[in-house]
């Protein structure tokens, strides 16, 4: 097993405790903040250790952190995106279910960080369950002196509470988030005003991932120069993958960024290859919006390297051989499923999901969905595949949020790759409703 | 955001009102926001209201949610109708939410919702003619590892087999809540 950082105790019986928590090394990251450091110090300390956004989009938090705006007299707010909705990612649910004081430590730190005396964790309504844990942690840690006026004797005081979302994806949008935290519905702002300067009630807000959070307390613990010790170049620490689909052993993971994606699949330590004995047809890496690759991309880039579990490795090849490492919803295929089908799964998604704000986002998702429903159920015709990029083309840059180019890009790169099942889908109709289209030949190019 | 509609006709024939005792919880969460930003608990409020008003927002129930936040109750409609947990229809005693996307569907959730609609007799937003089971879909939950799963009020009911299923509805349909 490789370095774990975050998830070190979650197999500690009691860890969901205070007291176990603390025994176990907990809150010293409050400690050393408060009695010794400054803000500002702590700041450095996160920008030294190169750590970005774990929620997806792979931003530097110490960037982020450092652009807040600090006007006199105006209240600053960190909110902790816990809503955690896109497809294949279920990794912050595991590290708050099991170790709730981490990410509650790492509030308390982060918060002293901007000057922020209330923050809250948004968390998906359907986690309402781990909300609950979340609250007695927060209780725990209130009657333990932790949260509160003056914590531990510095003068500092916080308040932090938990709020649930109500179901809808949109609001993992940290725009949309925050208008769903001010009670209304989770409509996307234009930007600017960036959440840095107007954001929650218009005050200067940041909004981080939770596991970005906990990643603080370490980098506070063992500084950041230590933490950035940790991975490869400029994907530093760890990350947690949480893997699914046709593995033979699903589950969330620490890795060490770094390591391979061959043994993150087949490796003894993570996943143990695919389900049933079966080959690998594509893996898409990092949650349903990411492009998806093909068998003989996975593994390797288009170079012939071997594709490596960070955020560089997993993007080599761009868009053309490439995808993203995302949230870390890592999803394997099996040699049986079907591309198109699953490619009208997540069109739907999408379509579901699109709060409807903007035009090419609200119709373009619904009539991909509609082509590729069509595509799926044997009545395509050979121009949808073409209709399809044109929406594409449509939806991608044209929206307030990037849901748009979310839905955009998974169909974009399963046509890419896969064309040829489409296509068959389309000369093949009553075959392609009876079976599946099985592996695809490696490309003679990239042989 | 898929659309959805209130069925006007139907009402609580009562206006609902909490219990002192969850009055007490429900002004507790509104303190947790800044003076004046109190609609900043709505969506906590309405999740309360839906559980202790019968299992969905009726009109009257949106209308007292409004009076609580002292809101406009269209405030409360536009938020109560965009978030897809919230019911807007009364449903069966039990709602059975079984997930439907790319990773659950990876690992057999169709035959699933197929299985739960045969053995309960019912389509994909029906209820059972007893009353007990609303068998809905849903996008992805957070489970893509655990699949297939339905969700059941606050709970999650993952790794599911059809043989799972059986006890589920077994233990449900006894008073049960199943683990």
């Amino acid at each position: 097993m490789g370095r774990r950082i975050l998830l070190e105790h979650d197999n500690v019986p009691g860890i969901e405790t205070f007291d176990v928590y603390r025994k176990n090394g907990g809150y010293r990251s409050v400690e050393k903040a408060l009695k010794t450091m400054s803000p500002e110090l702590v700041l450095e300390e996160v920008q030294k250790s190169g750590l970005r956004g774990r929620g997806g989009a792979g931003f530097p938090t110490g960037m982020k952190w450092s652009f807040l705006a600090k006007p006199e007299g105006v209240p600053r707010y960190l909110l902790c995106n816990a809503d955690e909705s896109e497809p294949g990612t279920f990794k912050d649910r595991y590290l708050m279910e099991k170790i709730p004081h981490l990410l509650i430590e790492g509030m308390i730190v982060s918060s002293y960080c901007l000057g922020a005396n209330q923050s809250y964790i948004y968390i998906r309504g359907e986690y309402m369950w781990v909300l609950e844990i979340l609250e007695k942690a927060i209780a725990e840690a209130y009657a333990k002196g932790f949260l509160g006026k003056n914590i531990l004797g510095s003068g500092y005081d916080l308040d932090l509470s938990v709020a649930p979302g109500g179901g809808a994806y949109i609001c993992g949008e940290e725009t949309a988030l925050i208008e769903s935290l001010e009670g209304k519905r989770g409509n996307p702002r234009m930007k600017p005003p960036f959440p840095a300067v107007k954001g929650l009630y218009g005050c200067p807000t940041v909004v981080n991932n939770v596991e970005s959070i906990a990643a603080v307390v370490p980098i506070v613990n063992d500084g950041g120069e230590e933490y950035a010790k940790i991975g490869l170049g400029k994907s530093t620490g760890t990350k947690l993958i949480s893997a699914c689909g046709n593995l033979a052993r699903p589950g969330v993971y620490e890795i060490e960024m770094g390591i391979t994606v061959e043994e993150f699949i087949y490796g003894d330590d993570y996943c143990r290859g695919i389900a049933n004995g079966k080959k690998l047809k594509a893996c898409v890496p990092g949650g349903s919006s990411v492009p998806i690759l093909p068998h003989y991309l996975v593994t390797k880039t288009a170079a012939g390297e071997d594709r490596l579990m960070t955020y560089e490795s997993l993007a080599d090849g761009g868009f053309s051989s490439g995808s993203m490492l995302g949230s870390g919803g890592f999803i394997v295929f099996d040699e049986d499923q079907c591309i198109v089908r699953n490619t009208w799964n997540f069109a739907r998604f999408y379509a579901h999901e699109s709060c409807g704000q903007c035009s090419p986002c609200r119709e373009g998702t619904g009539w991909m969905e509609k082509v590729l429903h069509r595509l799926e159920h044997g009545q395509g015709n050979m121009r949808d595949i073409d209709l399809l990029a044109e929406i594409n083309k449509k939806i991608e840059g044209n929206t307030i949020c990037p849901l748009g180019d979310a839905a955009a890009w998974p169909v974009a790169a399963a046509i890419r790759h896969f064309r040829d099942e489409f296509e068959w889908h389309v000369n093949e109709r009553e075959e392609s409703q009876k079976r599946n289209y099985g592996l695809i030949r490696e490309p003679q190019s990239i042989a | 955001m898929s659309s959805s509609h209130t069925d006007l006709s139907k009402r609580h024939s009562e206006k609902p009102v909490f219990s002192a005792e969850k009055m007490a919880e429900v002004q507790a969460l509104i303190a947790q926001y800044p003076e004046g930003k109190s609609k900043s608990a709505l969506i906590r409020i309405l999740h309360i209201a839906e559980e202790e008003f019968g299992g969905w927002l009726s009109i009257e129930t949106m209308d007292y949610v409004a009076e609580v936040l002292n809101i406009q109750p269209i405030e409360v409609y536009e938020v109560a109708t965009f978030y897809t947990m919230f019911n807007l229809e009364p449903t069966g005693k039990y709602v059975f939410e079984v997930c439907r996307t790319g990773p659950c569907m990876l690992v057999g959730s169709d035959s699933i919702i197929d299985y739960i609609g045969s053995k309960l007799n019912i389509k994909v937003g029906e209820t059972s003619a007893d009353g007990l089971f609303t068998l809905k879909t849903s996008e992805c939950l957070g489970a893509c590892g655990y699949g297939p799963m339905l969700q059941c009020g606050k709970k999650y009911h993952e790794h599911l087999t059809k043989e799972r299923v059986d006890e589920l509805i077994a233990a449900y349909s006894a008073g049960q809540t199943p683990n």
